[in-house]
């Protein structure tokens, strides 16, 4: 065992941090940022630095270092590269011993690996563009309370997304007026409504009241369609207590699937959430407010091919994931990648789609992406080629704001993800965004709800262009 | 308002039960059935067929018809299979299913054939 001797004062980082030669283990946690250096500071020193200050190091040399092995225990950063098309920032690649995390913890990933680094004065701006979880660690995650096939099989939704659509106006309806627009979608087709994320418990509309009408709503369009129902009964409230109490009132009414906004109520709490889902058989929807904050930034902040792996982690049957054809930020081949890393059991590495790392997710459940965000009809096939089956399609204003109310809207959307389907089946994915006029067009002769969507919305596009590309589309 | 249609849909009016996938469009034709099960055959799926009295179709289990036809990739076999339910129960809705049993789930599920609905 080689003596070291304790000698006070400040090493440059890349002495103890900067490991070139290093070759990550299996069970590392790998994580790449995407550094924009001070001016002056080296490439290797500016890695160096964030892969100590997410691990173990500090500014100095203290005393205690040499009570334990820091060497074993420290970040390395093991590789710098290029960023396409971008000389202002370049990518370090650092691994993480495994032991440095609890298990099962995503908070306690997440304290480390975009804390205090965040604010580090020697760098100017630092993003977590992706990160590795060894399946060493996935295993000790609770992960989705259900997944996608429970789910299936629970509704008894196969060979088609899942249809859904979030009540509007946002705030201000009553528990009893909202209950009737859940109603009015749900008899028309649609196979789940959804909460708005800031719907909570306002004076309005206590949360109670609006449990009970809904569900009504529920049983109602059940027994009138023949088909199962859901609607997600948002939990997300001021306190972890009062959050569950909220799940297990929509458990004794009967509710089979409930929702959490996991970055503003938090991971400790979704996690916690998740795990009673778990336990009692409830399906799990999670919103995403915030994360825009995180991720929208190109080279600032938690890239949301990260965000959605802690969810998966923490736990959630749906996720939101972008539409890429609706109101909202994403690039397609960039969203390609993250909802595979929602759904799949093993993701390669493809820069080409944003994906720096293998990542295996064993046997862990999948989650549902979510598209929701301005779409309507006329982006029926292009969701069905960019989602496929394994999504859920929510239209929101695309339902309500139908000339002839919410079930007619619900009606006309399921008409045409059928159509769209039986399409896709008969004549294959390819090539269904060229024949999707016809297809709707056709299928809109016997749906006078769908021809009437149609030439509603017949001129709305969102064709602005994104503001977080993946860096190779800057070559 | 003259334009607008009202939502024809009722718990009185049986016809306005649904039976998922498939279900908001018009029958399928013999034609668009064949399409559907050379589908199912693609996807490598084990196609199965159940049928079930119009009324208790919201049961998730249905009468099986025979066992799922698995490994089987001849789409006249499971046409006629299909065929075979109909004519044995024609009052009842038959189902085509493809079972995928790397998923353990079923891949689709359709109704090809509507019984009548009855109060």
């Amino acid at each position: 065992m080689a003596v070291k001797t304790y000698s006070a004062g400040v090493k440059e980082y890349r002495e103890t941090y900067w490991m070139p030669d290093y070759t990550p283990k299996d069970t590392d946690i790998l994580a790449c940022f995407k550094i924009t250096p001070q001016p002056g500071v080296p490439r290797e020193e500016a890695a160096a630095a964030v892969a100590a200050e997410s691990s173990t190091g500090t500014w100095t040399t203290v005393w205690t270092d040499l009570l334990t092995d820091l060497d074993y225990y420290k970040g390395r950063a093991y590789a710098i590269e290029d960023v396409p098309g971008d000389d202002t920032c370049y990518y370090a690649f650092v691994a993480y011993p495994i032991d440095l995390f609890e298990e099962g913890s995503v908070v306690n990933v997440f304290t480390s690996l975009v804390g205090n680094v965040f604010g580090f004065k020697a760098i100017r701006a630092l993003r977590l563009e992706d990160v590795r979880f060894p399946l060493a660690y996935v295993m000790t995650c609770n992960g989705p309370p259900n997944g996608i096939q429970v789910e299936r099989d629970k509704l008894n939704k196969y060979g088609r997304a899942l249809l859904g659509c979030t009540i509007k106006p946002k705030l201000g309806l009553s528990a009893k007026n909202y209950g009737r627009a859940v109603y009015e979608c749900l008899r028309g087709g649609l196979d789940l409504t959804k909460d708005d994320e800031n719907i909570n418990s306002q004076p309005f509309m206590r949360w109670n009241h609006r449990f009970d009408f809904v569900m009504e709503a529920i049983h109602k369009a059940e027994a009138e369609t023949g088909e199962r129902k859901g609607h997600y009964l948002n939990c997300t409230a001021p306190t972890p207590e009062e959050m569950y109490k909220r799940a297990e009132y929509a458990k004794s009414l009967g509710a089979p699937i409930i929702m959490h906004d996991y970055l503003t109520g938090g991971f400790t709490a979704n996690t916690g959430l998740a795990q009673w889902c778990r336990d009692n058989g409830m399906l799990l929807h999670i919103h995403r407010a915030m994360h825009a904050v995180l991720d929208r930034n190109p080279h600032h902040g938690i890239h949301f091919r990260v965000l959605a792996k802690a969810l998966r982690l923490s736990g959630g049957d749906h996720l939101h994931s972008g539409t890429v054809v609706g109101k909202l930020e994403g690039d397609r081949e960039a969203t390609l990648g993250w909802i595979d890393i929602m759904r799949d059991s093993f993701i390669k590495e493809d820069r080409s789609r944003g994906i720096f790392f293998d990542q295996d997710w064993g046997s862990m459940p999948g989650v549902f992406p979510v598209a929701s965000g301005g779409i309507h009809v006329w982006h029926m096939p292009a969701l069905v080629t960019i989602f496929g089956d394994d999504a859920c399609l929510q239209f929101g204003g695309g339902t309500l704001g139908h000339p002839w109310g919410n079930a007619a809207g619900a009606a006309a959307n399921r008409v045409a993800l059928e159509a769209c389907v039986e399409d896709r089946n008969k004549n294959g994915a390819e090539g269904l965004e060229k024949r999707g006029g016809d297809v709707l067009r056709q299928a809109a002769k016997s749906s006078p709800e769908l021809a009437a969507a149609m030439e509603t919305w017949k001129e709305i596009k969102f064709e602005f262009d994104t503001v977080d590309k993946l860096d190779v589309s800057h070559k | 308002m003259s334009d607008m249609q009202d939502y024809k849909s009722s718990l009185t009016d049986t016809s306005s039960r649904k039976f998922e996938t498939f279900s908001y469009l018009p029958e399928m034709d013999k034609d668009s059935i064949r399409a559907q099960v050379e589908y199912i055959v693609s996807k490598g799926w084990n196609p199965a067929v159940e049928h079930t009295e119009p009324q208790n179709a919201f049961d998730h289990y249905w009468y099986m018809w025979k066992l799922p036809m698995f490994g089987e990739t001849n789409v006249d076999t499971i046409l006629a299979e299909a065929d075979a339910c109909h004519a044995a129960h024609p009052n009842n809705h038959v189902r085509l299913i493809g079972y995928d049993n790397y998923a353990q789930s079923q891949g689709t599920s359709m109704v090809i054939y509507r019984g009548p609905m009855k109060a």
